[in-house]
């Protein structure tokens, strides 16, 4: 399958996926919300343009918010994320290694620790994001700082126990 | 000037990150305001379409807590009609309970309570429903059992929480019925064998009865609220030797498929049942 096909259909997956069951899960607590569909941009080609990686981030952002009804909240964070990533990506592999063989990141490609430390960060940064915005909209401290940690925390763990029962191929690159 | 333009293209990435966070700013900000954003009726539209897709989808899975939801607001709303009322003879002073009155001088005469059907069977000769419904719950004995098409039957036995109903479709149940047409009564009762028809007995000869009459309870009967919904004629038989007709109601009720009835109660049934019962002592 193309890197193109295989993307297009994760846009819709992770769309679905969160709109019509992560969303619609009875909240165990005011500040658990699970999200974990901005695993498609971690996702995304290493190779991918940057400038082409904010626009994909910012029409799969907004495309959720048409889905929640608000548009922006989630295309701002995803934009940031999306900005992001290709710092981490440098500092996180080795050069000439990872990003010279595999298509996109992944904890094949880029070993457990990094690829930890890489959804990690953009995890956290994403829902901080996120978070910010709503409170500025409505304004609590305590629920900002307790929605942070635990909307992350729930996050991480389902992106671990997705990452552990959908294993992707690591695809090599090839000359063609 | 050249200096701009390469300044300007060396940040172009993070210029255009900018711009993407300041426009999804803006998005936000001026859509909790106006409801009117960039493509928003468009979009709408499409994730309309799937939202309703999906709400279909999901709509079986409720179907359950919706029935119980509209069974306990019909009884709600049935508690509030105008014939559970009845108006006081004010010719005589009698004591009155004061929590069953209502603030335009009624008396509350029937109340609906609704309850779950957890056993049932159609097959037997003498069939019984189980309702999760006890003494606990208001539960009495002798209490008039309507489903949401037609009656049902009568509380015969109460445990603490639930409640026996002998069907219509038992042997020796009896329930007073009339003909809607012209109020003639008789009795329904039923003869043992197909269990979506009934027999209604005793209507005289001089009723003008023709297929398809509506047949309700009558006006007589002590635990039944008068004109609940029994069944319509199917077939007329009349027996030269008799001065009654023999008709064979088609029930309103699909009683194998019962999910959901009333219980009610009548206020005055006791006192009814006694004077009905018990033959006076000086005639």
């Amino acid at each position: 399958m193309s890197t193109l096909l295989k993307n297009i259909i994760r846009f819709i997956f992770f769309i679905l996926f969160q709109k019509f069951i992560l969303n619609e899960v009875p909240p165990l607590h005011q500040f658990i919300i699970p999200y974990i569909y901005f695993l498609f941009i971690l996702w995304l080609p290493f190779s991918i343009n940057r400038l082409l990686l904010l626009f994909i981030s910012f029409v799969f952002g907004l495309t959720l918010d048409y889905f929640t009804g608000t548009p922006g909240l989630h295309a701002a964070p995803c934009v940031l994320i999306a900005y992001i990533r290709p710092f981490l990506l440098n500092l996180l592999i080795p050069q000439e290694t990872a990003e010279q063989s595999y298509v996109e990141p992944s904890h094949t490609s880029m070993g457990w620790a990094p690829y930890g430390v890489y959804v990690g960060i953009l995890t956290f940064v994403h829902h901080f994001y996120l978070v910010l915005i709503e409170w500025l909209q409505f304004g609590n401290f305590f629920y900002f700082i307790g929605k942070v940690a635990a909307t992350s925390a729930i996050s991480l763990l389902m992106i671990f126990i997705a990452e552990i029962l959908f294993t992707r191929k690591a695809k090599f690159r090839t000359n063609k | 000037m050249k200096n701009i333009f390469l300044f300007i293209q060396r940040y172009f990435t993070f210029f255009s990150f900018l711009l993407l966070q300041v426009f999804a700013i803006i998005l936000l900000s001026s859509s909790s305001k106006t409801h009117q954003s960039f493509l928003a009726s468009g979009a709408n539209e499409v994730t309309g379409v799937i939202n309703h897709q999906y709400s279909g989808l999901r709509d079986y899975f409720n179907l359950k807590e919706t029935n119980r939801q509209l069974a306990e607001e019909n009884a709600r709303l049935r508690n509030q009609l105008a014939d559970n009322f009845l108006i006081v003879d004010k010719g005589k002073k009698i004591f009155v309970d004061s929590l069953i009155r209502d603030s335009l001088g009624r008396y509350r005469k029937y109340t609906y309570l609704p309850a779950k059907v957890i056993g049932n069977t159609v097959t037997l000769q003498t069939n019984f429903l189980f309702v999760e419904r006890g003494i606990n719950q208001g539960a009495k004995k002798g209490m008039a059992v309507y489903g949401t098409e037609g009656i049902v039957g009568v509380v015969v036995e109460t445990g603490p929480n639930i409640s026996k109903v002998m069907s219509l479709l038992h042997r020796n149940s009896k329930v007073s019925a009339m003909l809607k047409k012209d109020n003639n009564s008789g009795s329904i009762e039923w003869d043992g064998t197909d269990p979506s028809y009934l027999t209604l007995k005793n209507i005289t000869k001089s009723a003008r009865v023709s297929k398809g009459d509506t047949v309700v309870t009558s006006t007589y009967s002590a635990n039944f609220p008068s004109r609940l919904m029994v069944g319509t004629v199917a077939e007329i038989s009349s027996e030269s030797a008799s001065n009654f007709y023999t008709l064979k109601i088609k029930t309103a009720t699909n009683f194998s498929s019962i999910q959901y009835v009333y219980l009610i109660e009548n206020v005055r049934y006791s006192e009814q049942v006694q004077l009905e019962t018990n033959p006076s002592k000086n005639p």
